[in-house]
C-alpha cells in the first residue's frame, strides 16, 4: 500500500518537471523538423516550398561539414580533459590547510562569472594578440618571436579559452566531492603507509568517479555547443580549422538567414550530440549506479 | 619536527595554489585593472599599474544606464532560479528516493533537451514568443531561462539527495513521520545546503545566458548581456569601455560569489557527509 | 488585443500618466561613436516634439544585424527605426519591409545628400533610408616613414607603388610593419577589403549570368599580391585582424600604411588616442591602372520598417537625425571634427568643416571615386562595391573570408583557397537559383 501510495507521489511529483522539459523538447523539434523539410529564407519570406531532403544533403555536403564534426568532438575532448585533470590537480591542492583559502577559492572559481563573449574578446586581445597580448610582451621580454595563436593553433586557443571557463565548474565539484572523502580512510590509509601516488589511485580516485562523471556529462552537454568563443576570435578560419558544428549551423541561421538549412543542421547536431550521449552513458554512466 | 615537516607544506602548498589562483584569475584581474586606464593606455602593451582614470565608468554609464539591465539581470536570473527549484525539487526528490528502472534514462533524457543548438532554433522561438507577445517581456525570459537550466538543476539536485542517507527516513517512519511529514521535517533542512548551492550554480548560469537573453529583448526586459553587447567592438578603441562595462557586469556575480563560496563549498560537501 | 500589450499597457500607463499622448519609438543602432553621440544630442529633437518618447537599443553591429533582421523578417514588430547598412537596404526595400521616406520635411534638401551613397538607399526613385554616416576606403600613411624611406605618396597611388613602399618601410627590428590590413575573416571583415582591392585588378565575384570567378586570373593576381605583400611587410596576426586591431597598431606607430575605413581617419588623427597623430597623410585608394580604384563605399542608414503603427513620428526623427540642422548642433556641441561625415555635399562645402578635417576632401574624393552599381571592370549582375547586395551574401562572403585567411595565415596555397572558394560559391549560387 505503502509503496503504492509513494510510488503515485513520486510519479505526481515528477509530473511538472517532465511536463515541461516535454514540451520544450517537442514544440521546437517539431517545428524545427518541420522547417528542414522547407526551401525557407528569412529574407525571402515569399518563397517558401516543400525542399525534401534537399536541406539535409545540402548540409551534409557542405564542405566544412566533416571537419565541423571533427573539430567539435575535438573542442569537447580537449576542454573535458584539461578541466578534469586540471580540475583534479587544483581541487587536491585546495584540499591542503593553506592561508588565504578562501580568497584562492574565489578567484579560481571567479572564471565561471565571466559571460563567454566577454570572456573570448579578452582572451583574444589582451592576453593572447600577437602585437600587444599580454602573452606576446612575455614572449618578447624573453626575447622570443610571440605566437600568433589564432592563426598557428586555432583550435587549440579556443580549447583554452572555454576549457579557462569551465574549470572553475570542475575543480567546484570536484573539490566538494574530495572533501567528503572520509577523513579516518584517509588516516588509515596514511597508517598503513599507502604513498601519496597509491592513496590517490585507490583511494581518491575511486572516491570521485561520480563526481567526475556528473562533470563530464553536464559540461559535455554544454561543449557542443560552444560557439560565441569560436564567432569572437576566429570567425571558424582560419580555413574551416576551427569550425564546428555550432558554428556552421550559426553562419547557416543568422549569416546565410537559411532556416531550412539550419533546422537541418541543427536536427544533425541533435541526432550526432545523442550518439555522443549515448556513447558516454556506456562509457561512464555506471558510475552513477554506485 | 612533525610540526615543522607540515608548517614547511603548508607555506608550499601556500605558494602553489596562489601561484595557480593568480594564473587562472588573471584574465579578470587584469580586465579590471584596464578598467581604471584610458583608451590609450590600454593598448600600450602590458602594464599591472593603471592611472587610476575612472573616465571608462564615466562614458559608459553616460552611454547607457546601468541601473536598468542590473535590476532585469537580477530578476531574470533570481526568478527563473526559483521557478527552476520550484518545479525541479519534487522531481529530484523523488527520483532519488523512489528510484526505477527509468530513472537514469529520464535523467539522461533531460540532459538532452539541452543538446538542440540555441541558434538552429531561433527563428521557430522567435515566432513562438511574436505569437503569444512575449518578445521582450520579463516573463517569457523567465521561463526560457528556467526550462533552459531546468535539466541542470534536476541534476545537480538529484545528486545531493541521493547522499542523503535512507535509514534517516526509515527512522522517521518508524516514528510515524507522514510521507509529508517526512518531506517538510526531515529532509529538507538536510537537503538545503545542496539546494543552496544548486540555486548559486543556476544563478549564475542564468546571469551569463549570452544567447536568448540578447536575442528576445529589446529595452524592458534586457539585461546586462545585452548592456556589455551594446560596448564590445564598435568602431574605435574600446578595450577600457569594454572593461568598465565588463567589471561593471561581474562584479555583483562576483560579490555574490565571494560571500556564499563558504555556502556553495559547503553545500557541495554535504552530500556525502555521513 | 495580447497579453504583452496589456501588461505593457498598463505599465505604461503608470509611468506616464503625466503625459498621455506621449509615442515612444524605439530604435536599434549600432554602438559605433557617432551614433552615441546623437544619443547625448535628442533633447534637441524631444524639446521640439514633446510629444515623442526615445527608447535605444544599441548593439555591436554583428547582433545589431541578426537582431533587427530576425524581427523584420518575421515581422515581430519591436522596433520603429532601424540603423541598417547599404547592404541590407536594396534587399529589404526589395522586400517590401521598408517604408519610402516621402515627408522627411521642406528643409531636408535631398539633393543635398552626397549621389553615390543617395543612389544606393534609392529604389524606383524612392529614397528607402536616410543616410546617417558614410565612408569609403582610402589609404592612411605615416609621413615621416614615407620620407625615411625616401619616397612621395601621390594623391593616387598604384598597387606597386604600395607594394614598393610597403617593403621599404618595413622595419621589424623596430617593430615597423609597412602596411596592416584586414585579415580576419568575414564578409564585412577582409572580404570587404579583399573585393574592393580585386575591383582595382580587374577581377569580380559573378559574371553577368552569376558564374563564380575566382578561377579567373584577376582574382589570383588580387589575392597572390595581397598574400605576399602581407608576408613581406604585414604584422604579425594579420589573419585574425580586423578594423579595430589595425587601429590600435596604427596609433601605437606600428604600421607605415593602413587602407581601411575613411572614418578611422578622425581616430588616427585625434591626438587624445592616436601616437601618430601628427604625421598622418591620406591619398586615394590604391588602383592598377585600369581605371577602378579599391575604395568601398558604406553609410550607416535610418529607416523605417513597414510594420511600425507609429509612421509619422519615426519619420520625424530620421528627418531629424540625418538633417543640416543635426550636423550644426554637433558642430556647435561637440566641434566640426565629430559631426558624421559622408552623407552631404553641403558638409564638404564649408570652410569651417574643411579645417577642421584635414581629411574631408580625401574623404569626399574617396566616396565620390566608388560605383556601387558599376563597381569593377567588367560588368557584373550585382549591386555593390565591397559586397554582393544578394541575401546569400553575408555566409558565402564568411565562407570565403574564412578560406582567403587561411591563405594569409599561410596554411593554404592561394590556389586551393581560390579553387574551393570557387565550388563553394558555385554551389550557393545553384541552391539559391541563380545558376539555373
Amino acid at each position: 500500500m505503502a509503496t503504492q501510495n509513494t510510488r503515485a507521489l513520486a510519479r505526481l511529483m515528477m509530473a511538472p518537471s517532465v511536463g515541461l522539459l516535454l514540451i520544450w523538447m517537442i514544440v521546437p523539434l517539431t517545428m524545427t523538423l518541420w522547417f528542414s523539410f522547407q526551401n525557407y529564407n528569412l529574407l525571402n519570406p515569399g518563397n517558401v516550398s516543400f525542399a525534401g531532403l534537399f536541406n539535409y544533403q545540402y548540409f551534409y555536403t557542405d564542405p566544412a561539414f566533416f571537419q565541423s564534426i571533427w573539430n567539435t568532438l575535438l573542442i569537447v575532448v580537449g576542454v573535458l580533459m584539461i578541466t578534469v585533470i586540471g580540475g583534479i590537480a587544483i581541487a587536491l591542492l585546495l584540499d591542503q590547510p593553506m592561508f588565504g583559502q578562501g580568497i584562492v577559492r574565489i578567484m579560481i572559481i571567479s572564471p565561471f562569472f565571466v559571460m563567454p563573449p566577454v570572456a573570448a574578446l579578452v582572451w583574444k586581445n589582451m592576453i593572447m594578440h600577437p602585437g600587444y597580448g599580454v602573452f606576446a610582451d612575455f614572449s618578447r621580454a624573453l626575447g622570443l618571436q610571440p605566437v600568433d595563436w589564432f592563426a598557428q593553433y586555432p583550435l587549440f586557443s579556443i580549447i583554452i579559452i572555454v576549457a579557462w571557463q569551465w574549470l572553475p565548474f570542475a575543480t567546484l565539484i570536484l573539490l566538494t566531492a574530495l572533501q567528503s572523502l572520509d577523513g579516518e580512510q584517509k588516516e588509515a590509509a596514511e597508517m598503513d603507509g599507502a604513498n601519496f601516488v597509491n592513496r590517490f589511485i585507490y583511494l581518491t580516485l575511486p572516491h570521485l568517479a561520480r563526481s567526475v562523471t556528473v562533470v563530464i556529462l553536464i559540461q559535455t552537454i554544454f561543449l557542443l555547443g560552444v560557439y560565441a568563443e569560436i564567432l569572437v576570435t576566429t570567425n571558424g578560419g582560419p580555413g574551416y580549422a576551427s569550425t564546428n558544428l555550432p558554428f556552421l549551423i550559426y553562419r547557416t541561421a543568422l549569416l546565410g538567414y537559411d532556416v531550412g538549412g539550419a533546422s537541418a543542421g541543427g536536427i544533425i547536431a541533435v541526432i550526432l550530440a545523442n550518439i555522443v550521449a549515448i556513447f558516454l552513458m556506456r562509457a561512464v554512466g555506471k558510475n552513477l549506479d554506485r | 619536527m612533525a610540526r615543522a615537516v607540515s608548517r614547511r607544506r603548508t607555506a608550499i602548498v601556500t605558494i602553489a595554489a596562489w601561484i595557480v589562483a593568480l594564473i587562472i584569475f588573471f584574465p579578470i584581474l587584469y580586465t579590471i585593472i584596464t578598467s581604471f586606464k584610458s583608451e590609450t593606455e590600454a593598448i600600450q602593451g602590458f602594464s599591472l599599474i593603471p592611472s587610476g582614470t575612472i573616465e571608462s565608468y564615466v562614458a559608459v554609464q553616460s552611454q547607457s544606464n546601468y541601473f536598468k539591465p542590473f535590476m532585469n539581470s537580477v530578476i531574470l536570473s533570481i526568478g527563473s532560479t526559483l521557478l527552476a527549484l520550484l518545479v525541479s525539487v519534487p522531481a529530484a526528490w523523488s527520483m532519488a528516493f523512489s528510484p526505477t528502472k527509468r530513472t537514469k534514462d529520464i535523467l539522461m533524457w533531460m540532459l538532452s533537451t539541452k543538446m538542440m543548438p540555441a541558434v538552429a532554433v531561433l527563428v521557430p522561438i522567435y515566432l513562438i514568443f511574436r505569437d503569444t507577445g512575449l518578445l521582450d517581456s520579463r516573463i517569457g525570459l523567465t521561463v526560457m531561462l528556467t526550462l533552459i537550466n531546468l535539466p541542470i538543476v534536476v541534476w545537480m539536485l538529484y545528486t545531493y539527495f541521493r547522499e542523503i542517507p535512507g535509514e534517516i527516513l526509515e527512522a522517521a517512519r518508524m516514528d510515524g513521520a507522514s510521507l509529508w511529514g517526512e518531506i517538510v521535517y526531515v529532509l529538507t533542512p538536510m537537503a538545503v545546503p545542496g539546494i543552496a548551492s544548486t540555486m548559486l550554480l543556476n544563478i549564475i548560469l542564468a546571469w551569463n545566458e549570452a544567447f536568448w537573453t540578447i536575442r528576445l529583448t529589446t529595452t524592458n526586459a534586457a539585461p546586462l548581456t545585452a548592456f556589455i553587447a551594446s560596448f564590445s567592438s564598435p568602431q574605435g578603441l574600446f578595450w577600457a569601455k569594454l572593461s568598465a562595462a565588463s567589471t561593471l557586469a561581474i562584479a555583483p556575480i562576483l560579490i555574490m560569489g565571494w560571500f556564499s563560496q563558504k555556502q556553495l563549498v559547503r553545500g557541495l560537501t554535504f552530500g556525502a557527509v555521513k | 488585443m495580447n497579453l504583452r500589450t496589456f501588461l505593457l499597457g498598463s505599465c505604461s500607463a503608470l509611468v506616464v500618466a503625466g503625459f498621455a499622448q506621449a509615442e515612444t519609438l524605439t530604435i536599434a543602432t549600432v554602438n559605433n561613436g557617432d551614433m552615441v553621440r546623437m544619443q547625448t544630442l535628442t533633447d534637441d529633437f524631444t524639446k521640439a516634439n514633446p510629444d515623442i518618447q526615445l527608447e535605444w537599443v544599441t548593439l555591436e553591429e554583428n547582433v545589431l544585424r541578426e537582431r533587427v533582421t530576425t524581427d523584420i523578417a518575421t515581422k515581430g514588430g519591436q522596433y520603429d527605426i532601424l540603423t541598417i547598412g547599404t547592404y541590407e537596404v536594396p534587399i529589404w526595400a526589395k522586400q517590401g519591409w521598408l517604408l519610402p521616406l516621402d515627408n522627411l520635411g521642406a528643409d531636408y534638401d535631398v539633393d543635398d545628400l552626397l549621389p553615390a551613397i543617395r543612389s544606393g538607399l534609392t529604389m524606383d526613385d524612392k529614397l528607402y533610408a536616410a543616410p546617417f554616416y558614410g565612408e569609403s576606403s582610402m589609404v592612411m600613411y605615416r609621413k615621416d616613414l614615407i620620407e625615411k624611406a625616401g619616397l612621395t605618396m601621390p594623391d593616387a597611388p598604384t598597387w606597386e607603388f604600395i607594394n614598393e613602399a610597403a617593403r621599404k618601410m618595413t622595419d621589424r627590428e623596430a617593430g615597423i610593419n609597412g602596411i596592416c590590413l584586414r585579415g580576419k575573416a568575414g564578409w564585412g571583415e577582409n572580404m570587404a577589403f579583399l573585393t574592393a582591392t580585386s575591383n582595382a585588378f580587374g577581377a569580380r565575384w559573378f559574371d553577368e549570368n552569376w558564374k563564380p570567378q575566382f578561377d579567373q586570373p584577376e582574382w589570383k593576381n588580387t589575392l597572390d599580391m595581397y598574400v605576399k605583400l602581407m608576408n613581406d611587410a604585414g604584422p604579425q596576426g594579420a589573419s585574425s585582424n580586423g578594423f579595430n586591431e589595425n587601429l590600435a597598431l596604427f596609433q601605437q606607430g606600428k604600421c607605415g600604411m593602413w587602407i581601411d575605413a575613411t572614418v578611422a581617419a578622425s581616430f588616427v588623427t585625434n591626438p587624445k588616442d592616436s601616437t601618430v597623430a601628427d604625421k598622418v597623410g591620406f591619398a586615394l585608394a590604391p588602383d592598377t591602372g585600369l581605371g577602378k580604384r579599391g575604395n568601398w563605399l558604406w553609410a550607416w542608414n535610418l529607416a523605417i520598417p513597414a510594420g511600425t503603427q507609429k509612421a509619422e513620428a519615426a519619420e520625424k526623427f530620421v528627418s531629424w537625425a540625418t538633417s543640416k540642422h543635426y550636423l550644426d548642433l554637433v558642430a556647435e556641441k561637440e566641434g566640426w571634427a565629430n559631426v558624421p561625415p559622408g552623407t552631404r555635399t553641403s558638409l564638404y562645402e564649408n570652410p569651417e568643416y574643411q579645417k577642421a578635417a584635414p581629411f574631408a576632401k580625401m574623404t569626399l574624393n574617396s566616396i565620390n571615386a566608388a560605383d556601387p552599381k558599376n563597381p569593377s571592370v567588367k560588368p557584373v549582375p550585382y549591386v555593390g562595391v565591397q559586397f554582393v547586395a544578394i541575401p546569400e551574401f553575408q555566409g558565402l562572403g564568411t565562407t570565403v573570408g574564412q578560406l582567403f585567411s587561411a591563405a594569409l595565415a599561410g596554411q593554404m596555397s592561394v590556389d586551393d583557397a581560390l579553387a574551393q572558394a570557387q565550388d563553394v560559391a558555385t554551389r550557393e549560387m545553384t541552391r539559391g537559383g541563380y545558376i539555373k
